[in-house]
This record gives structure tokens, C-alpha cells and sequence, in this order.
């Protein structure tokens, strides 16, 4: 891999920019590898790069159906925070932040994370004692952790409105957290995975699982049957077809998830902001756009898209908390599929067929775990134990009960 | 100042009607029917605006929503705008704009020093930089944040207001150029309910740019005399001036009506601002017509470029020659047409035609006209920068590649293009319509669609007029058919006399005297992001080959004009190089909006105040009137507490906490979550719903009751009462009505529709004030002489219905005090009645009316529970020390099972507890944590957190709930609390009760 670095551009420049290299290659399968990823989005191209990277593991394939990132990966508001309430939680959001800080220069290939900064507003008493539970359990679990007053609020975000119909009582503010460019993660995985000997075949797609005897022996694909003892599934919102090709259920449901960007315009926010209350999410992009966020529609899905009405109600709470808005214009909406666990926590786990893995259920927030999610589920098959920061999310929780329910104990949107 | 470029006649402006406006300080003149780029085209202001990276100079070059380079920010103050494009913006009196991206000033812009480096900032170039050192990214970050953007923001609330319609029609018609006026004319003759809506300001399309005669009459009479019969049936609704953004399942599609835009500001109206229209339709004809692309040739952005139907358009809707000499580049027959009428204008035209023998009729017509061809040929260069003094010629060799002869240059201040013409396909494609490449056309033209939608003209790849019009008429007469009107037929053809359209020579990339990437001169595809034919030759080497990935790396198509002009060359040059044909390499998903859309009034008139408006109870105006501080509850205002005057909160709650035990207390209940549930399954569901058991319940008597969710953690709690026989009266917590309400039609829609049970919300049907204290009785007594309230007769958890202060009421004798309590029903109207007559009945008494925070604080006195503040979604029964409340008895109710899970009947769990602080009189904050071990920083291990926390003027001390790891065998135990601050507080875990723990006074 030759190394990106202003000096390389300016050698580039002089020579037209013709002796680029190939990113990553366009190999065809192999027979067999020690481990094949499915999913060719930024939580499958991290774990193949730490299989390599890490774990001593090269012969690894990521197999992609379409495009490289072109899941949730390039899909989502690039939000990256570990503010989490539950130890479990904040224990792989965190590994995972610890990791961004420094991505760019582990993969050579600039990410654009930006701590920004990323503020929760509450706007009435139930959230100002949400926010203070909240607060309390990130500081006490060695996170950073602040509350600001409505009037930090106001300077540090001053076009917003902190006065509405519910006014700005007060916030908790990560200054660790931010955005990164969502596309430049999945290429920068999949550059440094490829340098390190990792194969990466797009436009494949896995038709069927090879199991004998409850152990996983490979993968069919439509560009034919490739050999692996360990497979890792990593595939969002097509998690649950998966795991009916290997013959049992995931218990996942599959929603659309809108966003959208306005025309890009001036710096004019610099930090995320995220309102429960008024429920809408916004940022702005490097470029200029206003990204902006909110729920997922109602009803379940495999469409890339969604429908009018989630986008009707982003628009009232945006222009609401940012009144300025309201003479901007939208630029472009779109879906994404995200897959959610009854506990809205995501899935790193054993499945009942040996050597298959999971990692899934990452539901509206798996962006930002990118390289912390990665990072233990390629420890974790390369070891055949879940990592422990893995280990409490196993699909076993929804038998024992132990679930992990960041939405119910802090009813906060990821 | 003289309009030096407008035509001493023709044009559809009004030049009676001048008008006066401002560009970038400047004062200029155009007339009514303008846009802005054609009246700056008319004063000679051919540089508009700088590009997004590079800070080029760029002018006009398309005369329509397309406008990828001349983006202005509009106005100033509270009603700026950022990012409007020239092309569209409709002249009014008193405009003002100015360029944007750039500093100081358009014509010199220290931006453009990016133009100096470009060599350096090829596609992605930030992917490859700027990381070094790491800690200077926030530095660079900030510089990249600054340079990028276009427009400004407004940085005020927006004066204007905006509407939103709903509508339904049979057939929706998309697009007002020939083949929509045709489908309009078929689907309303036949009395089908048809919009008609186009995003111009007339309707007419290419119509008002073309001179083909139809059956005899100049188009643009067609035009007003088909407008005039539409616009005499009741049954089509016309709609200039607005655009179709977005097409939905089920024939669900958004439009946006621009109202006053083109009148300027308004004041004092209640017209709004835009309209934005969500429209039901049966059937859909899409006639959006197509978009003519550019020539991807060297330097192919100086201003002065523009596309040869936006010449044409200038010159005979607008009556604006912008340039005395004219070079037309051609592949195709269209263009002839612009140079011809160019020269008839008085212009001096060059044709550069790609085509080697172009021999059409079209050809042999320019050539009379004077007009030299320079077939073979191709524009390979421009001279100037800011503006256009020469162009570059030379003849290609036969396969395009490059150069067959010595360059020459002509003079000539503007360049008109054309590569063909692109088809409309995107809100087919929205409508998850599947496209299919015609290689005739070069280009994407619809294929099939699951939905009941037609694409007709041009849209649909057809680019002859006769054929347009024919198509429109049939696919606006099948339409209307389809939608239940038998009789639409499509009417007479059109008699028009046209020639079939030529061949056409696609050179993709058009060469130029230095290899493309080298040298100084820029193929420009993506014209507002400055994406190059270079750029996509370096993606593609890098690997970056799928179309996403082209267009996500380069940024090809990701402007304001979301790649209406560049898409389709940017894809056909990466299937040059990829030796694949153009659908191999694929099209990226269109994305709604068509084109940008104003938020708003997508948001309509759901802002401000009435942006959700508040719930208020029947005495909230008394409240009001009462100095009440209210706090949001929900959509609810509650009233938090009743200072008086010199009072703080917490003055105030300790007054109204000591005096509501010590004589009687009034709070408005009425926000309680309240569903009626009728039918002879009712007591079943309620076995099913709660974990205690409800079928011994009697009529009149009352009984407390926690709902558990799946995965047997408390989600709702409330009081149900048996009214009468399979009817029962439920109250939920104020926040978890329409969640509970939900919760029940679930299960009896999904899992029980066996059962016989009906449940109404009627939270609002009733007004509830709570009388509570040891007066309360005898302020009862005042109101209700006919009740009988002893407590044999009407004891605690009883019900009775009777007459309160001469009002019809349901008196419930429950509590959430702990002390004697009457909850007063009475229909909502009566609510403020029954209010005041409690509040003069209870003077004698001492009563006191209190509000939320009062009610919390007696609740934990008692340690009654509030389900989401001490409970969270994580906590069962059990964990809240009410193993009374689960039935042992009982088969089955909702949450049994998941009580027995390992993890859910493991010992040791978070459990509720009481906390009481070494200082008595430190409230602990709500949200802190007990430790076991304080470390002077965290990492801490903690064991739970504080879910209420008061101070108890009863109790005399600071009280506090808390959740506690094991927490119901650690009582008397003591634990440290570190807070933020870095207190440290000590902290003894008690029970939940800190007053009457025998729980004689509720019983009174």
C-alpha cells in the first residue's frame, strides 16, 4: 500500500495523478479462506482489517452483494458518541471512540472524525432527570461528561431556539463525540484489510450456507462455493434472511430509517444536536449540509426508502429548534434499513450453528461502533470466545432476560 | 441602464413593464416575465457566481431548474436566501442579489487560488491529506468547513408563512409542454377531476421556446388556447409555478406551489409564502419533457457556455441575444435550430457539428441561412476566463480520440451546446419505476413501474413534436379511463409539420490539445461541484468503479442540481473506461426531491405556536390566573406549583406539602391517562393486562393494578374501577395513555381478536380534581350533602357516583398521598365549576392548591412509585418490592413468562429502596449514583442511582428513592453518592416509607 500523505500528492500531481494506485483489488474468490465476513459495510471490512491486522488472520475474505458501504454504512447521519447509560453499553461505544481517535492514521486514509461535539437538549423535568442519571453513569464509567445550562446551550449553538414550545432546560454534552465521513470509513477499512491480504469481492452474493452436522463448512454464493471453518455475518438489515439460510431465526425486525440533507450553506451549527423532546437530530456536514434525523417509520421493511409522513414530522421540530431553517431547502432524502433487537442493543454472538457468527441488531446507531464493533468480533472469532466486551450482547440475553435496554432505561434515540 | 443585449422585439416579457432590481450592488434593468438570469444575460452579466471547490468563474448555462452554475444568494436579512438559481428566480421589482462563494468580490475571489492548486486537489484529495499531525485536523477542518457551502443561511425566524394542502384527483399530470397539455386536454374533456402542474410560470414547455407550427397555428397560440378550454373545466385544477418533488407509494405524490415567491416579499398578507400540496392521485401522467446535456470538452464552464435549447430559450422567450458571436457545438440535429434562430437575431454563428456528414433538411437550412459548419469538428478550447473572447476548433479524427488537424480560433463570446437530451426520468425512477438504456438515444428512458403511472413526450424518449402530442393524448385519455371515466378518448391528432430527428455522434470526452488531465484545461462534468472527466479516469484507477462509489468519491451528481446535467456523461465515461456498456456501470437511485424543497413549507403551518399545540385541562385558566408555574408533562401544561408572591419553587412546595397534610390539598388531576373498557370480555383483558387478578371485582369498588411489558418489566401502573357490570373505568399515568391505550388495541387486534371488549380514551371526556388531607371530608360534605361518605359506606378504594356541587360526578376514594383522598370526576365542561366550588367550599378549611411537584414529593413521603421516574423499563415487581401485586394464581397474563427467566428471577438484581442522607438537608441530585468504593476519579463501580429525591417539609429531612443492586437486603447498610462537583455524600439505605408507615390516614 502506498502511503497517502501530502507529499505523495504533490508527487502525484506531478505525474497527472496517473500512478495512483488500485484503493483495493478486485480479486475473484478463492476456494477457501480461514474466515469469510458477509457484508461488505464498515462493521465487515473492520473486522476483516482486525482479523488481519490483529489476530494474525490473512486469509480472509469479505464478501459484498453490491457495492462496499453501501448498506447503513453510507446511509446514516455519520453520528459518533459513547454517552451511553448501561456499563455494557458504554463499554463498547467507548472501545469504540477510543479507536476512532487515531482512525485516520491507522488506516492512512482520513476519516474526517470530527469531535465536534454532541449535545443531548432536555426539555422538560423527565428529561433533565434522564440526562442526570445519564450524566452521572458515563462520568462514573471514566467517559467524558457535561451539563451545560440553557444559556451554554445558546452560546454554543446560537441559531437555536431555546425558547419554544418546549424550551431548552438544559443538556449533556460529550466533547469527544462527533461525526466522521461515513464513505471514507468503509474505503479506509477496506484499503488497509486489502494491503493487509484480505480479499474483497463485490458483487457477490451468498445464496446459502454449507452446514454439516451443525458446523459451518462455507458459504454458497452466486460466483460459486467458497470454503471457510468460521464465518462472520455482518449484514444489518438483512441479517434475518441470513440466519433463515442457516436455519434458525434472529430475533430482529427491519424498519426504514429516513434522513435527509438541506442545500449545503455556511458553517452555521458546529456541533450535533439531538432533541428527544422536539425529536429531530441535525448536524452540519463539512460540505455545508444539514443533516437531519429522527425516528424510524412505523411499520417493518426491506425498501431502501420511506414514506412522506416521518419526513413531515422531522420537518415541524426542525424549524421549531432552528427556526432559520425554515428558508432553507431539503436536498435530498433517502432510507436505509436498520435492524432492531427488542432492547435496541445490538447482537455480537455464537449462533447455534459452530463457527457462525453475528454481529448485527446495530438497529439506528451502528455507525459510530464501526471500529469498536469491528475490533471485538474479529477477537472474538479469531479466538472462538466472544471478547468481553462482546460478550454481554450474545443472543442468549433474550432467553435469560438479561437484556441490555438502553431504550427503556434511557429512552434515548442512538 | 440599456438592456445591451435584449432584442429590439419579440420575447413573451412584458416591456411595458420594466423592472428595477440589484446584482451584487449593481443596479440594472429587465422587464415583467424575466428571470434573473435572463434579464443579467439581457445587461450583459455573464458572470454569475464561483463553483463550489475550485472557485471558477461561472455564468448561466441553462435557462431551467437544471442550473447547475449560477446560484445566487436572494434577498437580504430575515428573508435571505441561499442557493437560488437564476434560471428559475422570476423578476420583480426591487430584487436584489448577489454571488455567492466567493470573497471579496465575483470578479476576484481569493478563493480561486484552489483553481491555482487544482493539480493538487484532484477528486478525494482530503481522503489522502491532512492528517498529519493528527491534532491539527480540528485546524484543517475548520479552513475546509469555511471554504465549503455555498450560500449563506438566514440567521432570524422567517417572516413567511406557508400552507399545505391535501388533494385527490383521477389523473395528476406532471409537466405543462406539449404532451402534458395534451393528456390534460384528454383527461378533462372527459370530466376526470386532473391537475395539471408545471413548474414554470406558464405553461407550454418547449412551446414557448420552439416555432413548429401546430394544425397551423404558432405553438404558443396552441398553448393559450389549450390553457383556455382547461382552464374552463370545473373539473382541472391548474398549477403553474409548481413542482412535483416527490413520488410515494401508492400514487402518493408532494408538490411545492411557489405563491408570492415572484411577486417579492409580501407583507401583510396572509397569502403564504409557498404551498405545498399532498396529492392522492388515481392515476399519474409523467410529462416532465428531458434535459439537454452538456459536452464534456475542455473548459467547457467559462462563462458564457450554456446549453443550445437555453440559447434558443433566451433568444425567443426572453428576447435576449447574450452573445453578437456565437459558436453552436453540436452532435446532433436540435442544436441547428438555436443557431438558426441565433442568426436570425443578428448573430454571427459558427456550427462545430461532431457528425462528420450531417445532411439534414435542419443542416441544409442553416447552411442558406449563412451560417459556416464545421462538420467533423469539435470546440477543443475556450479563450478567457471571467468571459469568453475566443473558441478553439479543430477536426477529431474518426474514432473521437483525438485531434485530426491544426486547432484555428474564431472569435466568439459564447459557446452553445449540445450532446442530446436526457429524458426526465426521476420521478418515474421515484416511483420505483425500473429504467432501460436506448442506445439510440444514448440515454435512460422509462421501462416498467409497479405504479399506476404513464410517462408521455419527451420524458418517455420521444422527441418529436407530433409524437408528443400524440402520446399525451393517449396516455391522458387511458388515464382517465382507467380511473373509472369510460368516455375519455384521445382525441383528434395534431396536424404538425416537423423532420424525423438526425443521427447523433456521442464523443463522450471530447479531446483536446493536451491529453485529458494534463495541461491546464478542465473537462467539466459536475459543473457546481467541479468534478472532471479527469476525475473520473483517477476513481476509476483507484477502484472506485461502482456507480455509488464514482459518485460518492468525486461527488459527481451531488450538488444542488443533484447531477441533472452530469449523471449521464459521468456514467458513460466510466463505461468508456471500464469497456462496459452504460447500464452495466449502472444509474445511482434518484432521491426525492426533484428539485430542492423549501422546509418551510414542508413544514406548513405547524410552526410557532402552532408548532404541537398544548393540552390544557378545563381549569387551566385558573391556574393561569393563580400565579401557577407550569411544566410540560407530554403535550400537557401541568401546574408545577402555586408561588406566592416573594416564593421560590421550593418555598412554595414546602408550603403547599405542609399544608395539604395538615388541612386539605387541591390538585387537578385531570391529565391522567383515562380509557373506558366496555364488554363482556373486559374483566379477561384486565386479567390479561395487569399481574393482579380483577374477576372478584365488584361494581363501585376500585383496584390498583401494574402493567408489565413482554419482557415482565413494569411499563404502565393505575387505578381501574368497576363501574358496572363488563364496564370498567382505567386510568394510566399522564405520559403512558396513548401508550397503554396502543398497548391494549394491540393485543386485542393482534393476538385476542376473539375477545368482546371495546376500550375508549377518555382522558378528555372528564375533569378530575383531587381533594386530599385530613379535611378533605369535610369539604366533601360541603359539596356533596346527598353523598354518603362515612367510611362504612364509602370506604378507601370504593367508587360512588352522585352530586357534587350540583354537578353529575364519579367520586373515586383513592389516593396517591397517602392521606384521605377524593378523586372527583366531573365531564371536562364542568371541570372549572366544580373547581372553584372546591376551592370556596375548602376556604374555611384551610385548603391549599398544589401542583405536580407538591404530589411528587407526598407520593415519595409514602413511597409510592412513579412508573418512569423509579421504574425505567428495566425493573419488575419483584425489584419494586411488590411481590403482592403478582398472581400466583393466576395462568397467564401478560409478562408471566418472561418473570422466570434466569436473568429476569435472579436474586441480587437493581431493587427499589429508600436513601436517606447523612445531612438531613442535602437533597441528593435525581440521577446520581451510589458507589462502592469513591475513587478520587472514575472509573467508579457503582450500584445503582437515585430516582427521586425531595425534601420532605413532613418528614422534616431529605427523603430519596433509589434502585440498588440487592438493594432490598442492604437496609441499613450505607453508601457513598460522588457527584460531579466533587461532593461526597453519605447515604444509608432505609425502606420506601417515610411517613405513616402504618397507612392509617388514607383509610381516614
Amino acid at each position: 500500500m502506498s502511503k497517502y500523505s501530502i507529499f505523495s500528492l504533490i508527487r502525484n500531481a506531478g505525474s497527472y495523478h496517473e500512478n495512483w494506485q488500485r484503493a483495493w483489488r478486485s480479486p475473484d474468490p478463492q476456494p477457501e479462506y480461514e474466515v469469510v465476513i458477509i457484508g461488505g459495510g464498515g462493521h465487515g471490512l473492520a473486522t476483516a482489517y482486525y482479523l488481519a491486522k490483529e489476530c494474525g488472520i490473512r486469509r480472509v475474505a469479505v464478501i459484498e452483494k453490491g457495492w462496499l458501504g453501501g448498506g447503513n454504512t453510507g446511509r446514516n447521519t455519520t453520528i459518533v458518541r459513547s454517552n451511553y447509560l448501561l456499563d455494557e453499553s458504554a463499554g463498547i461505544y467507548e472501545h469504540s471512540v477510543k479507536l476512532w481517535e487515531g482512525l485516520s492514521q491507522e488506516l492512512n486514509f482520513n476519516v474526517m472524525f470530527s469531535q465536534r461535539g454532541l449535545l443531548h437538549l432536555a426539555h422538560n423535568v423527565h428529561d433533565m432527570q434522564e440526562i442526570g442519571r445519564r450524566g452521572n453513569a458515563i462520568w462514573l464509567n471514566g467517559i467524558d461528561s457535561e451539563f451545560l445550562t440553557p444559556e451554554q446551550v445558546k452560546e454554543m449553538v446560537p441559531l437555536m431556539n431555546i425558547n419554544g414550545r418546549y424550551p431548552v432546560l438544559g443538556a449533556l454534552l460529550q466533547r469527544r463525540g462527533g461525526t466522521a465521513r461515513h464513505d471514507a470509513v468503509a474505503w479506509g477499512y477496506a484499503r488497509a484489510a486489502d494491503a493487509l491480504g484480505v480479499d474483497i469481492i463485490q458483487n457477490c452474493e451468498v445464496t446459502g450456507f454449507d452446514i454439516k452436522n451443525g458446523v459451518v463448512q462455507g458459504v454458497r454464493t452466486t460466483r460459486g462455493d467458497i470454503k471457510a471453518k468460521r464465518v462472520g455475518v455482518v449484514t444489518a438489515g438483512h441479517s434475518t434472511v441470513m440466519a433463515d439460510m442457516a436455519g434458525f431465526r434472529m430475533p430482529l425486525e427491519s424498519l426504514p430509517l429516513q434522513a435527509m440533507v438541506s442545500e449545503p450553506i455556511k458553517p452555521c451549527i458546529d456541533t450535533v444536536i439531538m432533541s428527544n423532546a422536539v425529536h429531530v437530530y441535525v448536524s452540519q456536514s463539512d460540505k455545508g449540509e444539514l443533516v437531519v434525523g429522527a425516528g424510524t417509520d412505523a411499520y417493518i421493511s426491506y425498501a431502501q426508502r420511506g414514506g412522506f409522513d416521518m419526513m413531515e414530522h422531522i420537518m415541524g421540530p426542525l424549524v421549531e429548534l432552528f427556526p432559520f431553517t425554515s428558508r432553507l431547502r431539503m436536498l435530498r432524502q433517502w432510507g436505509g434499513i436498520v435492524d432492531v433487537t427488542v432492547d435496541r442493543s445490538p447482537i455480537l454472538s455464537k449462533t447455534p450453528v459452530e463457527g457462525l457468527y453475528f454481529n448485527c441488531g446495530w438497529g439506528t446507531g451502528g455507525f459510530k461502533c464501526t471500529p469498536g464493533s469491528g475490533h471485538v468480533f474479529a477477537h472474538s472469532i479469531a479466538n472462538g470466545e466472544m471478547h468481553p466486551i462482546a460478550a454481554p450482547f450474545s443472543i442468549d440475553r433474550f432467553n435469560t432476560g438479561a437484556l441490555i435496554d438502553e431504550a427503556a432505561a434511557a429512552a434515548v434515540a442512538h | 441602464m440599456a438592456q445591451k443585449n435584449r432584442l429590439p422585439d419579440g420575447g413573451r416579457i412584458d416591456r411595458t413593464k420594466p423592472v428595477r432590481f440589484q446584482f451584487n450592488g449593481k443596479r440594472y434593468d429587465g422587464f415583467s416575465g424575466d428571470t434573473l438570469a435572463a434579464a443579467l444575460l439581457a445587461n450583459g452579466v455573464s458572470l454569475v457566481g464561483r463553483s463550489f471547490k475550485y472557485h471558477r468563474p461561472r455564468g448561466i448555462m441553462t435557462a431551467g431548474s437544471e442550473e447547475p452554475n449560477a446560484l445566487v444568494q436572494l434577498g437580504t436579512g430575515a428573508r435571505t436566501e441561499p442557493n437560488i438559481r437564476a434560471t428559475q428566480a422570476e423578476l420583480f421589482d426591487g430584487l436584489s442579489a448577489d454571488s455567492q462563494n466567493c470573497w471579496p468580490s465575483v470578479g476576484f475571489d481569493i478563493g480561486a487560488i484552489n483553481s491555482v492548486m487544482s493539480k493538487y486537489l484532484p477528486a478525494g484529495f482530503y481522503y489522502k491529506t491532512f492528517m498529519w499531525p493528527a491534532s491539527l485536523w480540528m485546524t484543517y477542518e475548520h479552513v475546509i468547513r469555511n471554504a465549503a457551502g455555498l450560500g449563506k443561511g438566514p440567521t432570524e425566524s422567517d417572516p413567511d408563512r406557508y400552507a399545505q394542502h391535501h388533494t385527490a384527483c383521477d389523473v395528476l399530470i406532471v409537466g405543462g409542454g406539449p404532451s402534458g397539455l395534451a393528456a390534460a386536454l384528454a383527461a378533462g374533456r372527459s370530466g376526470a377531476r386532473t391537475i395539471l402542474v408545471d413548474e414554470q410560470s406558464e405553461f407550454g414547455g418547449w412551446l414557448l421556446t420552439d416555432d413548429t407550427e401546430i394544425d397551423g397555428m404558432a405553438p404558443t397560440d396552441w398553448v393559450a388556447n389549450t390553457v383556455k378550454e382547461l382552464a374552463g373545466l370545473d373539473n382541472v385544477t391548474l398549477l403553474p409555478r409548481t413542482t412535483v418533488s416527490a413520488y410515494f407509494d401508492h400514487n402518493f405524490l408532494t408538490a411545492a406551489q411557489r405563491v408570492t415567491d415572484h411577486l417579492g416579499p409580501q407583507e401583510n398578507t396572509k397569502t403564504p409564502r409557498q404551498r405545498f400540496w399532498k396529492i392522492r392521485a388515481k392515476q399519474v401522467v409523467l410529462a416532465q419533457g428531458s434535459l439537454e446535456r452538456p459536452i464534456v470538452f475542455a473548459d467547457n464552464d467559462r462563462p458564457g457556455v450554456m446549453l443550445a435549447g437555453a440559447l434558443r430559450t433566451y433568444i425567443n422567450r426572453y428576447g435576449v441575444l447574450p452573445g453578437r458571436e456565437i459558436v453552436v457545438f453540436t452532435n446532433n440535429d436540435s442544436a441547428y435550430r438555436t443557431a438558426i434562430d441565433a442568426k436570425n437575431a443578428g448573430a454571427v454563428v459558427h456550427l462545430v457539428d461532431l457528425r462528420p456528414d450531417p445532411d439534414n433538411p435542419v443542416v441544409h437550412q442553416a447552411r442558406q441561412a449563412g451560417i459556416q459548419i464545421h462538420e467533423g469538428s469539435a470546440v477543443v478550447g475556450i479563450k478567457g476566463a471571467k468571459s469568453i473572447h475566443g473558441v478553439e476548433i479543430a477536426p477529431l479524427s474518426e474514432d473521437g480520440k483525438s485531434l485530426a488537424g491544426p486547432t484555428f480560433v474564431v472569435s466568439a463570446s459564447l459557446v452553445a451546446m449540445s450532446s442530446g437530451w436526457n429524458p426526465s426520468v426521476h420521478l418515474f425512477s421515484q416511483s420505483r419505476g425500473k429504467l432501460r438504456f436506448d442506445d439510440a438515444l444514448t440515454t435512460f428512458v422509462p421501462d416498467h413501474t409497479p405504479q399506476k403511472t404513464r410517462s408521455a413526450g419527451a420524458c418517455n424518449g420521444t422527441f418529436t413534436l407530433a409524437g408528443c402530442l400524440a402520446e399525451g393524448m393517449e396516455a391522458g385519455a387511458a388515464a382517465a379511463k382507467d380511473a373509472g371515466f369510460d368516455s375519455a378518448i384521445a382525441g383528434p391528432s395534431h396536424v404538425v409539420k416537423e423532420d424525423a430527428p438526425g443521427s447523433m455522434r456521442q464523443v463522450w470526452t471530447v479531446p483536446t490539445v493536451h491529453p485529458l488531465g494534463k495541461g491546464t484545461r478542465k473537462h467539466f462534468l459536475d459543473h457546481q461541484n467541479d468534478v472532471t472527466a479527469a476525475d473520473v479516469h483517477l476513481a476509476a484507477r483507484e477502484g472506485y468503479l461502482s456507480v455509488e462509489h464514482l459518485k460518492r468519491y468525486t461527488t459527481t451528481g451531488m450538488g444542488t442540481d443533484q447531477g441533472k446535467t452530469s449523471n449521464v456523461n459521468a456514467l458513460a465515461i466510466m463505461s468508456e473506461i471500464r469497456s462496459a456498456s452504460i447500464p452495466e456501470v449502472g444509474t445511482t437511485t434518484f432521491r426525492p426531491p426533484y428539485t430542492p424543497t423549501t422546509y418551510g413549507a414542508m413544514a406548513g403551518q405547524g410552526v410557532q405556536e402552532l408548532f404541537e399545540q398544548y393540552r390544557g385541562t378545563a381549569m387551566h385558566d385558573w391556574h393561569v390566573n393563580n400565579g401557577a408555574v407550569f411544566e410540560d408533562v407530554g403535550d400537557w401544561k401541568r401546574a408545577r406549583y402555586y408561588p406566592k408572591p416573594g416564593e421560590d419553587m421550593d418555598e412554595a412546595v414546602r408550603r403547599e406539602c405542609k399544608q395539604a397534610r395538615e388541612t386539605v390539598g387541591i390538585m387537578d388531576a385531570s391529565t391522567l391517562g383515562k380509557i373506558d373498557i366496555q364488554g363482556p370480555d373486559a374483566a379477561k383483558l384486565l386479567n390479561m393486562v395487569y399481574t393482579n387478578a380483577w374477576s372478584a371485582l365488584k361494581p363501585g369498588r376500585a383496584r390498583y393494578g401494574l402493567m408489565l411489558n413482554e419482557h415482565g418489566m413494569v411499563f404502565d401502573d393505575g387505578v381501574t374501577t368497576c363501574i358496572g357490570e363488563n364496564h370498567y373505568h382505567m386510568t394510566t399515568t399522564t405520559g403512558g395513555a396513548a401508550r397503554v391505550l396502543n398497548w391494549l388495541e394491540e393485543w386485542l387486534q393482534t393476538e385476542w381478536p376473539d375477545m368482546e371488549v371495546y376500550c375508549t380514551s377518555v382522558t378528555e371526556e372528564w375533569a378530575v380534581a383531587t381533594l386530599s388531607g385530613p379535611k378533605a371530608r369535610e369539604v366533601m360534605e360541603a359539596v356533596a350533602p346527598k353523598m354518603a361518605l362515612d367510611p362504612q359506606t364509602f370506604p378507601f378504594m370504593a367508587m360512588q357516583e352522585g352530586e357534587v356541587a350540583g354537578l353529575p360526578a364519579r367520586v373515586f376514594r383513592i389516593s396517591f398521598t397517602g392521606d384521605l383522598s377524593y378523586e372527583i370526576n366531573v365531564p371536562a365542561r364542568y371541570g372549572m365549576a366544580l373547581w372553584e366550588a372546591l376551592m370556596e367550599a375548602g376556604r374555611p378549611h384551610g385548603i391549599v392548591p398544589y401542583g405536580t411537584e407538591t404530589m411528587h414529593v407526598l407520593r415519595a413521603e409514602k413511597g409510592f412509585i412513579i412508573v418512569g421516574q423509579d421504574s425505567d423499563g428495566t425493573v419488575t415487581p419483584y425489584d419494586l418490592d411488590m411481590d403482592w401485586i403478582v398472581s400466583k394464581k393466576k395462568d397467564d397474563f401478560l409478562g408471566k413468562r418472561s418473570l422466570t427467566r434466569t436473568d429476569t428471577a435472579r436474586p441480587g438484581r437493581k431493587q427499589l429502596v429508600g436513601l436517606l442522607t447523612e445531612d438531613p438537608n442535602f437533597v441528593l441530585p435525581e440521577g446520581a449514583h451510589l458507589v462502592k468504593e469513591v475513587k478520587p476519579k472514575p472509573p467508579m463501580d457503582t450500584i445503582g442511582h437515585v430516582t427521586s429525591s425531595y425534601f420532605s417539609p413532613n418528614a422534616g429531612r431529605s427523603i430519596a428513592l433509589a434502585l440498588v443492586k440487592d438493594g432490598l437486603n442492604l437496609k441499613g447498610s450505607s453508601f457513598q453518592v460522588p457527584l460531579m462537583s466533587g461532593h461526597v455524600e453519605t447515604v444509608t439505605i432505609t425502606d420506601t416509607i417515610f411517613f405513616d408507615k402504618e397507612g392509617e390516614r388514607a383509610r381516614g
